[in-house]
């Protein structure tokens, strides 16, 4: 023992360690994913939910609200907005956005969805406030 | 320039800076648009101009380590670069995929974009920084794995340095946990599991093997201070980087459905995060105390000392600050985590691409340095877009706290909205720090023109 911490000594550190650390978190993740099926709330995926999803998706809500804390901070979130505003009542404020926007205010886009969609983003929204969050936003505000 | 094929970095780094100046445009559109909500509206709404703003900062950032590595790798692996023309090949459909999918934003609603660019056979868009339509997804995978075979050849052949492996790594996993940007599955709690493994390991992880690889060819470069010395340092500094920052995601793992013991690993190891970036920090400024000589390109290394600090402060301080599970289930996607990826990417990402091309720009033009006046200028340009981005944290922290008081802390908490209203006043202030900030990139763009170098080429 030289006592003398080398650049090699270092190296093998840095790709051990790397290693190990990586080896516990794929661990972690597959603990997780055995841990899901009772936590996300799968069974209740069909084809509504699906459907609101991409509705979701492809009209980039996450750009200015956040779904479970996650997107953008411009807008409310929506991981609970069904508790806030009630099934009917979020429809209602989407369908209601001016086209040209609100004069002086944050302005949600008028996507023209059909009665079709409204209630697919709806079943999404739910499913999402019905996934077990941990507690989960602090309150109904959000 | 010690190898000609370096120059391929060149038009890597003219776009960066480029795009960090559309990015910039847009990130004002979105201060004002926070402040006179229907700004713009509905020509170009808040969302389109949120995915310009990030977009062109991960494309700008990429053409930032890509023009980086052209340069750096040659001089690293004494020998040219493999192939020039594919990497200039590659700049060119980079730059164009870029720029029309810039365009496809801008024009043509964003439903739209996805049922025209066949979202229906990948649906892969619509998740927050990874909105690209799947042609420039998969552009992105043509172009990184072309780069990557480029300068892995590069290595292959010549010296096999540590900086070069520690670079290669990381670009090497960048590609890799790009690859998850193609699952989408329709469980949104395992959607936004992998997310992360795109997200967080990128910027939390490989990204930074990145940023220690290009500070030590900078400070090996500039101070003179020995190859063993500096390489050693920069193992510990990505071993800590790794062993804290791949558990740490489980920092996002709190609140998003999956298992509470994450709020357990993720307190923890993402807790320890701020010690690779402190490292980082007494890493740059012990190099360049020690440095055995006097580089006339005093500006690269204060680019060098202002990365480590800022990523220290942006990334480590302010990412400690709402890290903790308690602490975050209050401050979670808050101005609070607005405040810190601001400067966690000015500091980390932004500044050490900033350095590359402080450094390398000048000897591209055939001088060592520029001259004294524009190398004033330039440090002009850091000291104003860097007090901007401390300012712009500060006000949006300032923001945060009272958002979280209003809304989520008080015994009477508020609607979203009626917070926002409360504490506009930091947004405008945030709004005019933001031109401030422009106001140094302006300078920073001006001062590649001033001062006689053009003599000495």
């Amino acid at each position: 023992m030289s006592g003398e911490f080398t650049k090699s000594m270092a190296r093998n550190i840095f790709y051990g360690g790397t290693v190990f650390f990586f080896l516990l978190f794929l661990a972690l993740s597959f603990d997780t994913h055995s841990q899901l099926p009772k936590r996300d709330m799968r069974d209740n995926i069909d084809a509504k939910v699906t459907e609101g999803k991409k509705l979701w998706e492809v009209n980039n809500c996450i750009g200015c609200h956040t779904l479970l804390g996650e997107g953008a901070y411009f807008a409310p979130e929506l991981g609970n907005v069904v508790v806030r505003y009630g099934e009917e009542g979020t429809k209602a404020f989407i369908q209601a956005r001016p086209k040209e926007g609100i004069p002086g205010r944050r302005s949600m886009p008028q996507f023209n969805f059909d009665d079709a969609q409204l209630d697919a983003i709806v079943a999404f929204l739910k499913h999402v406030n019905s996934v077990n969050a941990a507690n989960w936003p602090p309150n109904d505000q959000g | 320039m010690q190898f000609k094929s370096q120059a391929v970095a060149k038009p890597y780094f003219i776009a960066a800076i480029g795009l960090f100046v559309g990015q910039i445009l847009f990130g004002l559109i979105l201060g004002a648009q926070y402040v006179l909500g229907d700004f713009l509206f509905p020509e170009i709404p808040f969302n389109v101009a949120r995915m310009v703003h990030t977009n062109l900062l991960i494309v700008w950032l990429l053409f930032g380590f890509m023009g980086g590595a052209y340069y750096m790798i040659p001089e690293e692996a004494e020998t040219e670069l493999a192939s020039p023309k594919l990497a200039l090949a590659m700049f060119w459909i980079f730059l164009v995929a870029g720029a029309l999918t810039i365009v496809g934003y801008l024009t043509v609603p964003y439903a739209t974009l996805a049922e025209l660019t066949g979202n229906n056979i990948i649906e892969t868009m619509g998740r927050e920084f990874l909105e690209q339509p799947l042609p420039t997804k998969l552009g992105i995978v043509v172009v990184a794995l072309a780069f990557l075979f480029n300068i892995t050849l590069t290595v292959l052949k010549g010296k096999k340095t540590a900086i070069a492996i520690v670079l290669l790594i990381g670009l090497w996993g960048l590609a890799v946990f790009f690859l998850f940007a193609f699952y989408n599955p329709v469980n949104i709690v395992i959607d936004k599991f992998f997310w992360w493994w795109t997200v967080h390991l990128w910027v939390e992880g490989v990204w930074e093997l990145i940023l220690g690889s290009f500070l030590a060819f900078v400070l090996i470069k500039t101070t003179g201070v020995d190859r063993e010395v500096i390489e050693k340092w920069l193992y510990v500094i990505v071993t800590l980087t790794l062993i804290t920052g791949i558990i740490g995601t489980g920092h996002h793992y709190y609140w998003i459905g999956t298992p509470e013991y994450w709020q357990w690993w993720g307190s923890i190891f993402s807790a320890l995060e701020p010690i690779p970036f402190f490292a980082m920090t007494v890493f740059a400024f012990t190099m360049v105390n020690r440095r055995r000589r006097e580089h006339p390109n005093k500006v690269a290394v204060l680019w060098a000392l202002g990365t480590g600090v800022m990523a220290f402060l942006g990334a480590g301080v302010w990412g400690f600050l709402h890290t903790l599970s308690p602490v975050n289930f209050y401050t979670h996607g808050t101005q609070i985590t607005a405040a810190h990826g601001h400067m966690a990417f000015y500091g980390a990402y932004v500044m050490v691409v900033l350095m590359m091309i402080s450094y390398a720009m000048p000897i591209m033009r055939g001088r060592a340095a520029n001259d004294q006046k524009s190398q004033v200028l330039e440090m002009w340009s850091f000291w104003l877009m860097t007090v901007a981005i401390v300012f712009i944290t500060l006000f949006l922290t300032a923001a945060g706290i009272l958002q979280v008081w209003l809304q989520r802390a008080s015994d009477t908490p508020i609607p979203f909205m009626a917070a926002q209203e409360k504490i506009a006043l930091f947004y405008w202030m945030r709004e005019w720090t933001g031109v401030i900030f422009l106001v140094g990139l302006l300078l920073y763009i001006i001062s590649f023109f001033v001062g006689k170098g053009e003599k000495a080429a």
